[in-house]
């Protein structure tokens, strides 16, 4: 479409569009997680023909066996099964842990926050960091830059539960600054949350600072070679000006999408760092689950990660299309 | 893309391989995977020991002679279980590869190729798997399907599909777009041969480099699964020994450390690979070596005389600007400077349009950006003085140069929409430069700038102040920079083909409107140009480039009836060829 020859209705933009946009993301995350909520509950119920056989053990006689089926109602037609689920799931109820004294929703929402806690502090840093490592790489180049990109490669390589041990062994086990397992909460103790809390996000953010700083570099790049920089240059705006205000604004929406990517690896990566420093978050919850097939569990684990993935991903898409205006029109 | 394309050619060159191997650090990450391949097939003979035997009377035994890496709790020796544990690791690892290929090769080639319903039943299932964490996927899967690590590696290939899938996808759409598929499907060849000869063979080295970052990947999501206790314990793999030494870590810190040192050094080198390996393939495009400050320049043509027409009722005019022996280069990649201009001699007078003409390529727009001391990256002046209204700009700091820009010395590029900054409004684009460049109020330039918006002919300026670049049209984009390059009021404008972009019946508005300006502010015009017929619009005077040169200068007048230079000549024909000359163009009213 040559740029001069776009249709030209009544112009739209400001709030008017934001909500259009808000209201079309919201849309598009809705079907996402139905479709996800959908996809897992079948997987899980195809793989799954054992269960009560799985859960009783050997011994168990055939009466038994179809007892616990009943009792779980997985002798019902899928669609009904699902369709039960979902009804429940949206009133937050997730169901009976089978292998848990509490619901699902209560082991979930016991847990959620800590690993909320850890994750998000995680992304804040990273995204900090990120932002002016990769400005100064992009704008300065030379030892700065080939120090990010070495920095890129190694926290994008070597994963973050090596760093885990590393950080465990020097900085816990041989300066005894931080705790090596346990969480405290922010209220009962702020100064042991702290020291709780510093290894793992510092283990956790490695990958996530390696990739979006790579990525902030090359968006800041690419946004100098732009040729309205020139243009501004040639109005009399000064370098460092230019950069800050219009460079980074237009390098702010790649550096945003890829900081959501990296927001869903960390939620992967913190499964086995909470296992490490014996955290009690969705990770090792995630991983008894899985050991003793309990499926409600692990369903209630996928929906309210998945959940959590769409919140974060339409909550960048906002703060992308507040950054950079076209967006709003995609 | 088409970087792609030809990357891959130059990877049939046995010598990127060779280019790869010579760097330490891909040597290195190649020998160590070899290494690796080569103890997981020999590991029965090169192993010192069973990795599977315990011995309870010698548990935790720190590294010796016969255990060179000691004991684990269970009194194995660590060192076999690490060599039969890089063939587990490898094999499996292998798995999630091959899985990953063949879905996401193929449904690439399906949806790139034929487009359609495949293509966005791809697209979501992509963004399906991208909305759950990889590791939580496996686990799920784990629940119902065992925790056989095989298993879990053939989802981890489901799931990293989509990284070939868009590879192949995007590969697959660019050499569709390219006239020879066309050609070749003319010519009777089926489909089947056009993929594979064209299309696989232009993806082969990013799917080389993408499979060392997958392969990386893999290892490190494999080991994390074994260290949470899936997969069987008792099978020698680098996770189940980390996942014994994590249990000894207080008393026994080397236990975690060897295979925490293996696991790391592999899926480092792993990526170090895939990093050179694309280094290499880029440096061939690019040329490697830096050039310093005061490189030898690699090519200088000899210096063609300027035929100049003598004016002497110019030549009395003051000089505004004067640019004396301009040189311009660039890297050229083998550490030497690739010239552009060839020692430019040019100036104008104060209040007169100057033009410069000469077909692209000829170094016009280059000289542009010079005197604006806004070369692109990697541009310099390798010789000549530019002096704009006495004060030498050639070599002045960044501060000075802001100094001269926009005040004194402004720009009119020439694609109109790529020229503002999309993010900002247009008001906000057009104010911010008066307030620091006029120091006036915010107040007093937004007031200003919706003047000179009604100035250049915008309807309903206020509006449009409002407005982001792509909510109004490229007329109007040109006219909204026209306002912001006389917003300062400079003594100089740089046109850079300032209507080529835009529709023919824009362009003679648009030049109208720069005439006007021109006039009534009694400013200098340097316009670049490629075409005769804006020259004898709008020029006083002119200079014709060819190759980087000046080939000839001299009043327009003069110049259209008594052009000497070959090249002036056909430049002049190719414009008044065939017919009589056309009277001028009347507008009809509003762009577009």
């Amino acid at each position: 479409m040559s740029p001069t020859n776009r249709p030209r209705g009544p112009q739209r933009f400001g709030f008017d569009s934001m909500l259009k946009f808000t209201i079309r993301r919201i849309l598009s995350g809705v079907v996402l997680l139905f479709a996800v909520s959908f996809v897992a509950y079948f997987l899980l119920h195809l793989g799954s023909g054992n269960v009560a056989r799985n859960l009783l053990g050997v011994n168990a006689t055939q009466a038994d066996v179809a007892q616990l089926n009943e009792q779980l109602g997985l002798n019902r037609p899928f669609f009904v099964q699902y369709t039960d689920w979902l009804t429940n799931a949206i009133q937050l109820n997730l169901g009976d842990s089978w292998s848990f004294p509490e619901t699902v929703t209560e082991s979930v929402f016991g847990r959620l926050h800590v690993t909320l806690t850890i994750v998000g502090i995680t992304t804040i840093l990273a995204a900090l960091v990120s932002v002016v490592i990769g400005v100064l790489a992009a704008v300065r180049g030379g030892w700065i830059d080939r120090f990010v990109q070495f920095f890129g490669l190694i926290g994008f390589a070597v994963p973050g539960f090596l760093i885990a041990f590393f950080l465990v062994q020097v900085f816990a086990l041989q300066f005894k600054l931080f705790d090596a397992i346990g969480y405290t909460e922010l209220g009962d103790d702020p100064s042991g949350w702290v020291k709780s809390i510093t290894l793992p996000v510092i283990a956790l953010a490695f990958g996530g600072i390696a990739g979006v700083s790579q990525q902030v570099r090359g968006a800041v790049k690419d946004a100098l070679e732009m040729d309205y920089v020139r243009t501004l240059r040639a109005r009399g705006l000064s370098f460092s000006r230019v950069v800050y205000k219009h460079v980074m604004r237009n390098a702010g929406g790649p550096a945003l999408s890829i900081l959501g990517v990296q927001f869903v690896g960390m939620m992967g990566g913190a499964v086995v760092i909470e296992q490490i420093f014996a955290i009690p978050g969705l990770g090792p919850f995630a991983v008894s689950a899985t050991r003793a097939t309990d499926i409600p569990a692990v369903m209630g684990l996928v929906i309210t990660t998945a959940v959590i993935v769409v919140i974060v991903n339409l909550v960048i898409d906002l703060l992308s299309a507040a950054l950079n205006p076209k967006v709003r029109l995609s | 893309m088409s970087t792609n394309v030809t990357a891959t050619k130059k990877v049939k060159n046995p010598s990127i391989l060779f280019k790869v191997l010579r760097n330490p650090m891909g040597a290195f990450s190649i020998a160590w995977v070899l290494l690796l391949v080569v103890l997981s097939i020999f590991a029965p003979i090169i192993s010192p020991f069973d990795p599977n035997k315990t011995d309870i009377y010698n548990t935790l035994v720190a590294p010796n002679a016969e255990h060179w890496l000691g004991t684990d709790s269970a009194g194995r020796d660590v060192l076999a279980r690490l060599i039969y544990g890089s063939q587990f690791s490898l094999e499996t690892a292998s798995v999630g590869i091959a899985v990953a290929l063949f879905i996401g090769v193929i449904a690439g080639l399906i949806a790139g190729y034929f487009g359609g319903w495949f293509d966005t039943l791809s697209n979501w299932t992509t963004s399906l798997i991208m909305a759950l964490p990889g590791l939580v996927v496996i686990l799920a899967a784990a629940t119902v399907l065992g925790s056989s690590m095989w298993i879990a590696m053939a989802i981890f290939g489901v799931l990293l599909s989509p990284a070939y899938f868009r590879l192949v996808y995007v590969q697959v759409r660019a050499v569709k777009a390219e006239l020879f598929v066309d050609a070749a499907k003319v010519s009777g060849l089926g489909d089947f041969r056009i993929i594979s000869r064209h299309v696989l063979g232009a993806v082969r080295a990013p799917v080389i480099i993408q499979t060392g970052v997958i392969a990386s990947i893999a290892i490190a999501i494999q080991s994390g699964l074994l260290f949470l206790g899936l997969g069987d314990a008792k099978e020698p793999s680098w996770g189940s020994s980390l996942a014994d030494g994590f249990k000894k870590m207080y008393n026994m810190p080397t236990l975690l450390a060897f295979p925490s040192l293996v696991i790391a050094i592999t899926t480092l080198a792993l990526a170090i690979f895939a990093n050179t390996l694309r280094d290499e393939i880029e440096s061939v495009d690019k040329g490697r070596k830096k050039t310093k400050a005061g490189a030898a320049v690699s090519n200088a043509p000899a210096k063609v005389e300027v035929i100049v027409h003598a004016d002497v009722a110019r030549d009395a005019k003051p000089k505004l600007l004067d640019v004396k022996d301009l040189a311009i280069g660039y890297p050229d990649g083998n550490g030497g400077v690739k010239q552009v201009v060839h020692g430019i001699t040019l100036d104008i007078r104060k209040g007169e349009v100057m033009g410069l003409i000469g077909e692209s390529g000829s170094g016009k727009t280059q000289t542009a950006f010079s005197v604006l001391g806004l070369l692109p990256k990697g541009g310099r002046l390798v010789s000549g003085s530019i002096v704009f209204d006495g004060v030498q700009l050639s070599g002045a700091t960044a501060k000075d140069y802001d100094a001269v820009r926009g005040g004194r010395i402004a720009y009119i590029p020439q694609e109109p929409m790529s020229n503002l900054d999309p993010s900002f409004s247009i008001g906000t684009q057009l104010i911010e430069p008066m307030v620091k460049v006029l120091k006036i109020s915010k107040r007093e330039a937004r007031a200003r700038a919706v003047e000179l918006l009604e100035r250049v002919g915008i309807p309903n300026p206020a509006l449009t102040m409002k407005k982001f670049p792509h909510e109004i049209s490229g007329g109007q984009a040109q006219r909204v920079l026209i306002a912001g390059a006389v917003s300062c009021n400079p003594d100089l404008i740089i046109a850079d083909e300032p209507t080529t972009a835009l529709d023919v019946t824009v362009q003679a508005e648009v030049l109208d409107l720069l005439r006007d300006l021109q006039a009534e502010r009694h400013m200098a015009l340097l316009l670049v140009t490629h075409n005769f017929g804006v020259v004898a619009d709008l020029c006083d005077y002119l200079n014709v480039m060819k190759d980087g040169q000046i080939v000839e200068s001299g009043n327009v007048l003069e110049i259209f009836q008594n052009a000497k230079h070959p090249y002036t000549q056909s430049l002049l024909n190719s414009i008044l060829e065939g017919g009589p000359a056309r009277g001028a163009y009347v507008a009809p009213k509003g762009d577009n």
